[in-house]
């Protein structure tokens, strides 16, 4: 045979098993009864007390369930392991009662010493994983710890004092000062009840603190035996490869309707859509407004949208230069074209902001907010106002990468709000920077000037949006109102919800006419689907139960 | 050649020290710190503050280096920031799945590669050789991540013919005993998880290979070229020998040399491209990891990461010398 023949059988030879491999992929088949979740990356732990992650936290809301959960698709509270709840007079002591009837999924009863159980856990957590990076909710919501480590809260400062057994089915949850937010706050996925039992058994806060100063756990609760009460359990867990949920044949509420959840990571955005676009995946999280558009050109698939729960502004530190005087912050707000940043860049998902709080959170104030409409002739007229020589130079600073839910091309947006600000009588000095690379620490350190900058709520609070930002001094803002501070404070510690509501809406009015940023965005966040699924109910938190999930 | 072993083995001691250094320092050159990557827009100035005491990030760098040695050279490679997960037990699962990728690549780099450079020097200056040149320079200049975009577009999403993500369907019930996956399926028994892995593993080595190839069917053919002209080569013909038989002893074989060295060269290149090629298609292996980690700052995998891969390279090549040492004593005596 001749050599040149005998090299092209074997290139001949080397393309059919190319293409066998090929006709044998186009054979995969959809298994029903499955439902495939790309999911950002891997969890870090299945311990919801121990990671503040989307993607961990995910997982183990379908694992486990806390004493109150968000009314599915909603942000409204209603009760989950709890069967109600009940504040005293003063505020201090919460009184829930328990469903009867419910165990863990290792078998073990759920009741009041389970509950008890779990939060003398948290609260009496090993000094090594107090920090923000392992437990930021509890720190969040509670604030200290019975044994803080050295230069930690203790339980002077923490919101939490103790947890009652009031018989089997009664717990009551003991507060140091009046709070209304704290009923909100115990939804997050993060307080999820686990067996104690297997707490102990699975050893979940044993470990080493390894030289380099991390906990390593050294028991197996959160990489393998995580055990709750929720419709699903862990089968198996490869990082990497995959996770695989099983359904609960012994869940108390009604049993989920798909009978495998598999968890895949695929942390690269476009490799996420083309995995939807071959049925590799049924669901994809967190589209950008591009992948948005692939989805919706793709008969096969389907969009949904996650209600606006975010903010998107313009921040504004006081403490430098010409942004301490009100007039100058006034002129900023009238230079920015904030609607056609809103139309141009967000794919019909942004909804122009005129106040901190997305509509749909208690406290939004349908009136007296003062209105910015873009007004580059008022801007110029109120910086002579304030005695500024036009044209006043401002640094403003830009995150390069990392694009958000509300900020979904970061560098767009700031060349657009620096071409509207400029024509009113603005100099804008370009302060581009890595959203991890010292762009965040710079912001919050209060070294930006104006920036970019935004908020997605952990839950569906007005505190987890106003207090958190304006409650206190904030060096993002370099902002300083003790007024506010105070109408913030009492607007948390009042029970009566429409006192509330009335509260919170006194201050998002207030916000605005003190102006320490501008925003301009809330914005819905798309999911991608198969068509083939039914009955994915959207959450504005991302709490999402897989239960009610149908692989048609 | 023990001598020769011995001494190059030596030479890998300042080589390896040199090698940590230089990473140490580039990945805290790397703008922002752990704690921004870690805590988000949600941390305080006293959180990152906290953090930085935490994990002894306030240290000067020296005494960093020296906690980072003294750990490294007693076994212990550190604990992701990111996963909280021992570094030893990520490699153990990563390792595996860039080498089976690099293999992968490396046997469709040959399989086109070797007969392409030899069909061209044989049809020295046709258009099969203008073609193969042609061919060879859109290997080396098309950038991996297009290739593989471009590939996983037109066979995976277009015409759905191979799979997109990942290393299996998540589907497939296998053990991974070795994390070999293709060796996995058939240590077990489980051949249809193999040919799954398989799969998996075709457009990936395509888009990997691909440099590789385009290098190796060059120096094929300009190898094949040179030893054709050789005296022993005319003298085989003059003896009468059938000239497949003088291409197959005589050119083919000596022709080879040269393209040995090139394989343990290319590993250097497989081992970079990886990190676009896993990214691109979801696979879980060293390059995705280091790619990860540069995004959260992770030090301790990037350092013991960075390390290991380097360390492996050298040894590659290592092993490469020796070997080629073995072939041609000339470069023992040099």
């Amino acid at each position: 045979m001749r050599k040149g023949t005998k090299f092209a059988l074997l290139l001949g030879a080397l393309s059919l098993v190319v293409a066998t491999a090929a006709l044998a992929g186009s054979s995969r088949s959809q298994a029903k009864d499955t439902f495939v979740v790309g999911a950002e990356g891997d969890p870090v732990l299945l311990d919801p007390s121990l990671v503040s992650d989307g993607t961990s936290l995910r997982v183990t809301y379908q694992i486990f369930e806390g004493l109150v959960r968000n009314k599915p698709g909603t942000l409204k509270i209603e009760p989950a392991l709890a069967t109600g709840w009940k504040a005293s007079k003063n505020g201090l002591v919460w009184t829930f009662p328990l469903r009867k009837g419910v165990t863990f999924t290792d078998g073990t009863p759920f009741n009041s010493a389970a509950v008890c159980a779990n939060f003398t856990r948290w609260w009496y957590r090993p000094t090594q994983l107090q920090g923000d990076d392992i437990s930021y909710y509890w720190n969040t919501v509670f604030g200290g710890y019975a044994k803080p480590a050295p230069g930690g809260n203790g339980p002077d400062k923490s919101l939490y004092r103790g947890c009652k057994t009031k018989g089997q089915y009664k717990v009551e949850l003991i507060l140091s000062r009046r709070s209304t937010s704290f009923l909100g706050a115990l939804a997050l996925a993060n307080f999820g009840i686990a067996s104690p039992t297997a707490l102990k058994k699975y050893q979940a806060d044993a470990g080493t603190v390894g030289s380099d100063g991390q906990f390593r756990p050294s028991g197996t609760f959160a990489t393998t035996h995580p055990i709750g009460t929720g419709p699903y359990m862990l089968q198996s867990w490869k990082i990497g490869d995959k996770l695989v949920l099983v359904r609960n044949p012994k869940y108390w509420g009604t049993k989920a309707r798909t009978k495998t959840v598999i968890v895949r990571p695929i942390s690269d955005t476009t490799a996420r859509v083309q995995a939807l676009q071959t049925g590799e995946i049924d669901f994809a999280n967190n589209l950008t407004p591009q992948d948005a558009a692939v989805v919706k050109g793709n008969k096969n698939l389907k969009l949904q949208y996650r209600p606006a729960f975010n903010v998107g502004y313009v921040g504004m530190n006081q403490k430098i230069g010409p942004l301490s005087k009100f007039k100058v912050r006034q002129a900023v707000a009238y230079g920015l074209d904030r609607k056609s940043v809103v139309g141009a860049f967000y794919g019909g998902q942004g909804q122009l902001a005129d106040q901190f709080l997305p509509p749909l959170v208690e406290g939004y104030a349908r009136k007296g907010i003062p209105q910015y409409t873009y007004n580059p002739t008022k801007a110029k007229q109120l910086l002579q106002e304030a005695g500024e020589k036009l044209p006043v130079t401002l640094e403003f600073w830009y995150p390069t990468d990392r694009p958000r839910g509300y900020m979904p091309d970061p560098p767009r947006n700031f060349q657009a709000f620096t071409a509207s600000l400029e024509k009113s009588g603005f100099k804008i000095v370009p302060h581009p920077g890595q959203w991890r690379g010292g762009y965040v620490s710079g912001v919050n350190g209060g070294q930006a000037q104006l920036f970019l900058f935004g908020w997605t709520g952990d839950f569906g609070d007005p505190a987890n949006f106003l207090n958190v930002h304006f409650g206190q001094f904030n060096s993002q803002f370099g902002f300083n109102n003790a007024k506010l501070f105070s109408l913030l404070t009492r607007a948390d510690q009042e029970t009566d919800v429409e006192k509330r509501t009335l509260l919170y809406q006194q201050a998002s009015v207030m916000v605005m006419q003190l102006l320490p940023m501008v925003p301009y965005v809330h914005s819905t966040v798309p999911v991608g689907l198969r068509k083939n699924i039914t009955g994915y109910r959207m959450s504005p938190v991302e709490l999402e139960k897989f239960d009610s999930v149908v692989v048609g | 050649m023990l001598r020769f072993v011995v001494r190059r083995l030596l030479l890998l001691v300042p080589i390896l020290l040199g090698l940590s250094i230089l990473i140490f320092v580039w990945v805290r050159a790397l703008p922002g710190t752990p704690a921004d990557a870690l805590l988000g827009e949600r941390a305080t100035p006293a959180d990152v503050a906290e953090f930085k005491q935490r994990y002894g990030l306030n240290d000067p760098i020296y005494t960093q280096y020296w906690a980072y040695l003294k750990t490294t050279l007693s076994g212990e490679l550190g604990t992701s920031v990111a996963s909280h997960r021992p570094v030893t037990t990520e490699i153990k699962e990563r390792f595996p799945a860039t080498i089976e990728l690099a293999v992968a690549a490396m046997i469709f780099a040959l399989g086109f590669g070797l007969p392409l450079g030899f069909i061209a020097a044989k049809k020295y200056r046709t258009p099969v050789d203008h073609g193969s040149l042609f061919l060879s320079l859109i290997g080396i200049s098309i950038p991996v991540f297009f290739l593989a975009i471009m590939l996983k577009y037109v066979f995976a999403v277009r015409l759905g013919w191979l799979p997109t993500v990942g290393r299996q369907d998540v589907l497939i019930d296998a053990d991974h005993p070795t994390n070999f996956y293709v060796l996995d399926g058939i240590v077990t028994g489980n051949f249809a998880a193999s040919w799954d892995a398989i799969q998996h593993l075709i457009l990936p080595a395509i888009a990997l290979g691909s440099i590789p190839l385009a290098i190796i069917s060059r120096v094929t053919r300009a190898s094949v070229l040179d030893v054709q002209s050789e005296d022993y080569v005319r003298t085989a013909r003059a003896k009468g020998l059938p000239p497949s038989q003088v291409d197959r002893r005589h050119v083919f074989r000596n022709a080879l040399l040269p393209v040995s060295t090139i394989i343990g060269l290319s590993f250097g290149i497989l081992l970079s491209g990886a990190v676009l090629t896993e990214t691109v298609f979801a696979i879980p292996g060293m390059g995705s990891w280091m790619k990860e980690a540069i995004f959260n700052h992770d030090y301790p995998v990037l350092q013991s990461g960075i390390m290991f891969l380097a360390l492996v390279f050298v040894i590659v090549n290592l092993i490469v010398d020796i070997t080629y040492a073995f072939i041609d004593p000339r470069i023992r005596v040099s």
